[in-house]
């Protein structure tokens, strides 16, 4: 049995940054951590992007007249805002980075099934991000993200052919990281590694990759209708034809309503890893969330309506899809639940990814609750379009995955860099960034409640308080996504060197393989002799 | 576990019954029944393409994780061809409010 | 061997860098690990492809159900006889594509390379039929968006709008169909030279298996695209 990883001192180690040089290695590497990072890069890039577009916005809001931009150009910023934050930032964002990352090093494998489909999924991503920034250099789109016909497919000038485009390119990008997983995770687990043993991180991204996979091809196909009407006027979607528009939402929310579970499954799944870490103490019911995971990506096919209730859809279709959207919400609760179970007699320590998981469970069930609000077809009425809907899918959208994303990136940061952040700063900036947030989302509540709708560039005065208070938020949330951007790229060069295991986490990425991990992840494939997050006494676990 | 090599035998016997079967949509066709024409014409797909998939694609011989990636992706779009018509024959179903144009 | 092999892992006590098979990538542990991947990774993608022409298959479903009588109209606008020629064609083609891997697991090269030959020249030959059928189309100023001038009689009372739509879905259906088969055959052309150099035989035949599995997905999609655009309705 060689040395404890541990003890070898990082600078003679050779490990997957420092195997080899150059920028060839990085743009033709197969390494999945090396496809992980040209993502997080490629990401946080879209993710500024997207970010000044809301940062414009909210400015624009301060005034009920718009204080900085004309209605058009506001129309496009909020149209980019979302097409960038929803398919460029959030859907890749945990599956891509820290999914790439991570799933071969949790399952025991030395890479994903197919890593030359890793790296054309990169480049897939690029091009179709090249598109979409086309798209908004050239003068913007103002369909909003949801590319609604008739007014996308027959109306407008805006560059709809390209943005649409770029999302079609991109959606292959995820179809076929989605696919990597579903055979790396069916495939390539280590000897001893069942199903029941995986950590619920792979869990997630498993249900995560299965909603990639029969979801994102039906967007491809509404994508391609919409470029097919514009350019034949074939009629699917224009009443004058014979088509019909809510054909258009049916095929188009089929996919966009999946793809929410898409944006937030797999950050559940990291704060069931960041719950039981910094509990130190066995998740409470890890079958239940397991299966919930996979409960969330099938009942989460079967609602799609309920983003229709008002478009004109029958009022039948529309009592479906209600009582489903109730339903389910049920495996979502049940996690909370469990996490909640979890903390309680746990060890509790509140370091930054604890602090963004802990602000998870709060404003997820926040969220969520409000979803509930929405599903009910006579409330929804009232609310369908303006501030509330924008309020409960940040909560979220933002409250949940992207808080969920932040504590996963803090939580295995040693791991992949090798390197320490500054404690300190890395709390503020998780206290900061959950109060901007909520000061920024939880009056537009109360907007929304009031009747002041969503996507307009001007409001009635008396709203205007509301307004200002959201965007002195969304000022303050902005500085709090800054720090980290800060601390975290000083800590390459200048953060304390990492050891294999700062947290005492249990898991195979943690316990076997160094930090950072050599280019082949380990020496020998482990064994997996125990489940997981087997913290504290073993004979107080009866496996 | 190497999957077993089909016979030829079995090949030429599903061959000449897709052939059969390809030639019998295509008389019945000629034939005006009403619905019917619809639901024989997609009842004689499915089992082409069952013998397709089945012995052509070697899905009988496969372990059951194949049979349900297969089976999920036709349930998905099932799922999505019955609700869009559900909405679409209910329309009008529900009276609208007393009043309000139709 | 040992308990980790009858979890359904690899067997640790030969590991792959010790004695490699020549076609065994790095980060799989055995061939037959190897092949599993592979196997599983295209019947997903096919599952992806069932929800890509699905979507096409969905928005063709609703406006059939809501214009009934444009459709059957325009489906009478197609050439029945070409579309059972094709599907004959293209059954024959899954069957040489069949026996193409049938012939690559026995061992026999020349039969291997006959067989995909002629699963090839089928498929052309499915194609040229389908481009002629296009082009006829354009004669008879009946391509939606650029010549469709139908006359009445051909309209037999439909409006020309629902008409016009069904040939939209022809086009569309049949093009990206047409696509994927182009695709095919250059996929199905690649497995010939391959197999020419011996680089697929009953060891190695991971490559023509998928292709195969891809080849007969396409045939499966017109099956089902026969019956929906050419034999709408009785005569």
């Amino acid at each position: 049995m060689s040395a404890s990883v541990a003890e070898i001192p990082v600078e003679s180690r050779v490990h997957y940054l420092n195997v080899d040089y150059g920028i060839k290695s990085w743009l033709f590497t197969t390494d999945h951590k090396r496809i992980a990072l040209l993502y997080l890069g490629s990401i946080t890039l879209m993710f500024f992007i997207g970010g000044i577009a809301a940062l414009m916005m909210r400015l624009n809001l301060l005034e009920p007249n718009g204080a900085i931009v004309n209605p058009e150009t506001y129309n496009k910023l909020f149209s980019m805002h979302g097409i960038v934050m929803v398919w460029f930032f959030l859907v890749p964002s945990i599956p891509a980075t820290l999914g790439n990352f991570l799933v071969p090093l949790m399952i025991g494998a030395r890479d994903v099934a197919f890593p030359k489909l890793n790296l054309l999924s990169w480049y897939i991503f690029i091009i179709g991000a090249c598109f979409t920034l086309y798209a908004v250099i050239s003068g913007g789109v103002d369909t909003g993200w949801t590319f609604y016909t008739p007014l996308s497919s027959l109306y407008l000038t805006t560059h709809v052919l390209a943005a649409a485009s770029g999302i079609f390119i991109t959606g292959f990008s995820s179809i076929l990281t989605g696919l990597n997983f579903i055979v790396t995770i069916h495939r390539m687990r280590a000897p001893g590694l069942t199903w029941f043993r995986l950590p619920l991180f792979i869990w997630s991204l498993y249900a995560t990759s299965v909603i990639f996979v029969l979801a994102t091809p039906v967007l491809a196909t509404t994508l391609m209708l919409v470029g097919l009407e514009r350019v034949f006027h074939a009629g699917f979607f224009d009443p004058r034809l014979g088509g019909d528009p809510i054909l258009f939402e049916h095929l188009f929310w089929f996919y966009s309503h999946p793809a929410v579970y898409i944006m937030i499954l797999p950050a559940m799944g990291v704060i069931s890893e960041l719950i039981t870490a910094f509990s130190k103490k066995r998740i409470f019911g890890y079958k239940a969330i397991a299966y919930s995971s996979m409960a969330i990506a099938l009942v989460g096919f079967f609602v799609w309506g309920h983003h229709m209730f008002v478009s004109g859809q029958s009022a039948y279709a529309g009592l479906i899809f209600s009582a489903l959207s109730f339903a389910v919400a049920i495996p979502s609760s049940v996690k909370v639940f469990n996490w909640t179970a979890t903390l309680y007699k746990g060890s509790i320590s509140y370091d930054a990814p604890m602090l963004y998981a802990l602000g998870f469970i709060g404003l997820f069930t926040m969220g969520g609750l409000t979803g509930l609000f929405l599903a009910s077809m006579a409330v929804d009425v009232h609310v369908h379009d303006t501030y509330f809907v924008i309020a409960h899918f940040h909560y979220i959208m933002v409250g949940g995955a992207v808080m969920g994303y932040l504590g996963g990136i803090h939580f295995w940061w040693p791991k992949i860099t090798g390197r320490l952040y500054p404690d300190v700063w890395a709390r503020l900036a998780a206290v900061t960034i959950f109060l901007g947030f909520n000061l920024t989302f939880f009056p537009q509540y109360i907007l929304g409640y009031l009747g002041m709708p969503r996507r307009f560039a001007m409001y009635p005065p008396e709203f205007q308080a509301l307004n200002v208070l959201s965007t002195a938020g969304a000022s303050i949330l902005g500085i709090g996504y800054f720090i980290p951007f800060i601390y975290l790229l000083w800590s390459i060069r200048y953060g304390p060197v990492a050891p294999a295991n700062p947290w005492g986490a249990k898991g195979l990425e943690w316990e076997r393989a160094p930090s950072p991990p050599p280019k082949e992840n380990f020496e020998e494939i482990p064994v997996v002799t125990e489940g997981a997050y087997m913290y504290g006494n073993p004979e107080s676990y009866n496996v | 576990m190497e999957e077993p090599i089909v016979s030829v035998r079995t090949y030429v016997i599903v061959f000449v019954s897709l052939l059969v079967l390809a030639a019998l949509t295509t008389y019945i066709a000629s034939f005006d029944l009403g619905i019917w024409n619809t639901a024989v014409a997609m009842a004689i797909a499915t089992a082409k393409m069952a013998l397709v998939g089945l012995f052509f694609m070697h899905l009988w011989f496969k372990p059951g994780l194949t049979r349900v990636a297969v089976v999920c992706g036709f349930f998905w779009l099932g799922l999505l061809i019955a609700l869009i018509l559900v909405d679409v024959f209910t329309r009008n179903s529900i009276p609208r409010a007393i009043g309000t144009p139709l | 061997m040992s308990d980790n092999v009858a979890a359904g892992g690899p067997d640790i006590n030969l590991p792959a860098h010790r004695h490699p098979h020549p076609g065994l990538h790095s980060h799989f542990e055995t061939m037959e690990q190897q092949r599993e991947a592979g196997t599983l990774g295209i019947w997903v993608f096919l599952a992806t492809e069932i929800l890509f022409f699905g979507g096409l298959f969905a928005c063709y479903v609703e406006m059939r159900a809501i214009h009934y009588q444009g459709f059957q109209v325009g489906s009478h606008l197609l050439e029945r006889n070409f579309g059972a020629a094709m599907t004959f064609i293209l059954l024959a083609s899954s069957f040489t594509m069949a026996m193409a891997v049938h012939s690559a697991r026995t061992g026999s090269r020349r039969l291997l390379v006959v067989f995909l030959v002629l699963t090839i020249v089928l498929g052309a030959a499915f194609l040229g039929i389908k481009f002629t059928e296009y082009g006829q189309k354009w004669h008879e100023h009946l391509v939606p968006g650029f010549n469709f001038q139908p006359t009445s009689e051909q309209l037999k009372g439909a409006p020309a709008g629902n008409v016009e739509m069904f040939l939209c879905f022809y086009f569309f259906m049949t093009g990206l169909h047409a696509l994927h088969m182009i695709i095919g055959i250059g996929i199905l052309t690649v497995m010939t030279i391959l197999g020419l150099k011996g680089r697929i035989n009953a060891d190695r035949y991971s490559y023509i298996e998928v292709s195969g599995l891809y080849w007969h997905f396409v045939d499966i999609i017109w099956i089902y695209l026969f019956p929906l655009l050419y034999l709408v309705g009785g005569r």
